[in-house]
């Protein structure tokens, strides 16, 4: 229901939204906590990410990443505060809206449609962020949604898989598949949860290879737990403890901090 | 594999879809995508009315097709969309109702007797909106409390049209709902209606079949398994399935005009809560994954309400009791298969072509 009434007022801001799309940063979040009950997930986080910045994420299990992550994309709404996608105002936003002003994101726990095949999994992703959501028709030879998914396959090293059920996927082809379907669309910027978890060390590098050959314009977060990839694809790091920041700066900083390696780099190796 | 699928000459529904499911890829002719069974049942149901008697074709099949069609908006919705939903029975009646207030019908101080080209679609345009309604309502539940939403309004419309005799005629309903005799034909006579519900039977299955690869099918099953996914892809959840209830509503409407023709007449028992369940019941025995199974479980449903009597009586009892022997056939149907006749056939086909040499095998050496 809100999110039919923010819609109402939505429209009479078109002008000014607008407005403030050209200058703005791709992410900016201001004062944002999440609560589940009695239990803050996340607390006042502010965070500003450039258009075409790619930011890592660390921090030990329950630093509140994901969460930040699904208040990002509208999976939760933020208890307070406010979420803005390149200037526009998208705190009270439906996942499926934000999405299609063109943010994106994987899971950390993949979630993909099991009972279909690779291409399907593509096609349904680039259907979503189009018109044709509520087609009737098939897609035929050279429908232009199913070519663009064909090339994602490809971006991603699927296209022997093409035709194979989900369900039948390595885990680490079902991380690239992933990672083809935030692509879908024309993505502006993309959250990326923990997309090195369980791969092995060739599907790492080529992850990296995925990562880091993307469009400049592209931004990305990445929740990394792997340093090694963390610190290969991303420009600046953001370490988060109990659901706050705790350290901001750039990878060589914060792997020398001493604050950071007592707190997370250490502690991996006990 | 593929070789020996021909060979066998038998087909299955997932022989089907896996071939669709291919089908960007596939180079073959159309025709050639469609396994032998169904060419042959096809050819079977065509040269019906050659040897079946106008009882079989009109009472047993011609039934059969429509409540097939009924159950197959139910498969739809409960089958890719993950919705059960009681309200489709309903929604035929609903057509079928408008058929008569539009149309006409015996009861001439309502019916308005308009010709059959302006009721029909106003007939299904009503029934759309009515189960596009119902859908809003009803998204907003999960599970149990769909199947109480749309059971509550299946008993509401029951009760008011039961009540109602300003537009509804109250408990006697409408007699006299015929169809129009287009082409000089008499679509009420056994081959003409026969043929008539056999069209818009196999219509509605291929419409079915052909959605269900369309990206609106693709997604309404992506929303079934996963909808915090298919909406983290951009899709409107709840937008997706109240589309469904629609497109579901749409099929019933068709079906539910066919139901009232055949009978004649359409009366507030037309979608009293037994058959609001009956639906349910048939779409469950044929099974709730495959379009075909809601026919296959409407021909199993019209035999047994047809013959029960003469079977229960033959061996003595009282024929009123054929509702029992309905019931048991459902009990044993779902005890043994939960996802019906189809589920029982698809396994019995799985053991069947299990190779001795490669698999377990012991169903078959045993």
């Amino acid at each position: 229901m809100s999110v039919q009434e923010t819609g109402m007022e939505r429209s009479t801001s078109v002008a000014e939204r607008l407005s403030a799309t050209g200058t703005a940063n791709a992410l900016e979040l201001r004062g944002v906590s999440k609560y589940f009950g009695a239990l803050a997930a996340l607390k006042d986080i502010t965070i500003s990410v450039a258009p075409g910045e790619r930011r890592a994420v660390l921090g030990s299990n329950g630093a509140g990443k994901t969460t930040l992550f699904n208040c990002i994309t509208g999976d939760f709404l933020a208890s307070e505060g406010t979420v803005r996608f390149f200037g526009e105002d998208v705190t009270e936003f439906a996942a499926h809206e934000r999405i299609r002003r063109g943010l994106r994101r994987t899971y950390q726990i993949s979630l993909l449609f099991t009972g279909l095949t690779v291409i399907d999994n593509v096609y349904l992703a680039c259907c979503g962020v189009s018109r044709g959501r509520f087609s009737f028709i098939r897609a035929r030879r050279n429908d232009a949604l199913m070519a663009t998914a064909e090339d994602l396959v490809r971006v991603v090293h699927l296209e022997d898989s093409r035709d194979t059920l989900v369900a039948n996927l390595s885990y680490g082809q079902q991380r690239q598949l992933e990672i083809a379907m935030a692509l879908s669309g024309a993505p502006r910027f993309i959250l990326f949860d923990e997309p090195a978890a369980g791969l092995s060390p060739t599907e790492r590098s080529e992850l990296i290879e995925i990562l880091t050959g993307l469009p400049s314009h592209m931004g990305y977060i990445i929740i990394e737990h792997d340093m090694d990839v963390a610190l290969r694809v991303s420009e600046t790091v953001t370490m988060m403890h109990n659901g706050a920041i705790f350290k901001e700066g750039k990878p060589a900083e914060i792997e020398e901090d001493a604050e950071v390696q007592a707190l997370y780099l250490g502690g991996g190796h006990e | 594999m593929a070789v020996t699928e021909t060979n066998l000459g038998l087909s299955t529904q997932s022989d089907f879809s896996r071939r669709n499911a291919g089908e960007s890829s596939s180079t073959a002719p159309w025709h050639a995508q469609v396994p032998v069974g169904y060419w042959v049942v096809g050819f079977v149901l065509l040269l019906m009315p050659a040897f079946a008697s106008d009882f079989m074709l009109f009472q047993i099949f011609g039934w059969t097709f429509i409540l097939g069609m009924i159950a197959l908006s139910l498969m739809f919705l409960a089958g890719y969309g993950g919705m059960v939903s009681l309200v489709q029975m309903t929604l035929a009646a609903l057509a079928g109702y408008c058929m008569a207030i539009f149309g006409t019908s015996a009861i001439e101080t309502i019916s308005l007797g308009w010709p059959w080209w302006v009721a029909i679609p106003i007939a299904l345009i009503i029934a759309v909106i009515f189960g596009t309604i119902t859908g809003a309502l009803a998204v907003r539940t999960e599970g149990i409390y769909t199947i109480m939403i749309t059971l509550a309004i299946a008993s509401a419309f029951f009760y008011f049209t039961r009540q109602n005799y300003v537009i509804f005629n109250g408990f006697s309903g409408f007699n006299g709902v015929l169809p129009p005799n287009l082409f000089g034909i008499d679509w009420r006579g056994p081959k003409a209606f026969y043929y008539l519900t056999l069209f818009w039977a196999t219509l509605s299955f291929l419409v079915v079949v052909y959605v269900s690869r369309a990206p609106f099918g693709l997604a309404l099953q992506g929303v079934r398994d996963n909808p915090r996914r298919m909406a983290a892809l951009g899709f409107n959840v709840n937008a997706h399935r109240i589309a469904a209830y629609s497109f579901s509503a749409l099929i019933a409407g068709v079906a539910g005009i066919l139901l009232t023709w055949q009978s004649a007449q359409i009366s507030p028992g037309t979608a009293g809560t037994g058959p609001v369940i009956d639906i349910l019941v048939i779409a469950v025995i044929g099974g709730l994954n495959k379009p075909i199974g809601p026919f296959i479980g409407a021909f199993i449903y019209v035999l047994l309400k047809t013959f029960a009597i003469d079977v229960l009586i033959s061996l003595g009892l009282s024929g009123d009791r054929f509702q029992l022997l309905v019931g048991i056939s459902f009990l044993l149907i779902v005890f043994f298969s939960p996802d019906g006749v189809l589920g029982l056939w698809e396994r019995w086909r799985a053991s069947r072509n299990r190779d001795p040499l490669l698999d377990a095998g012991e169903d078959r050496l045993s």
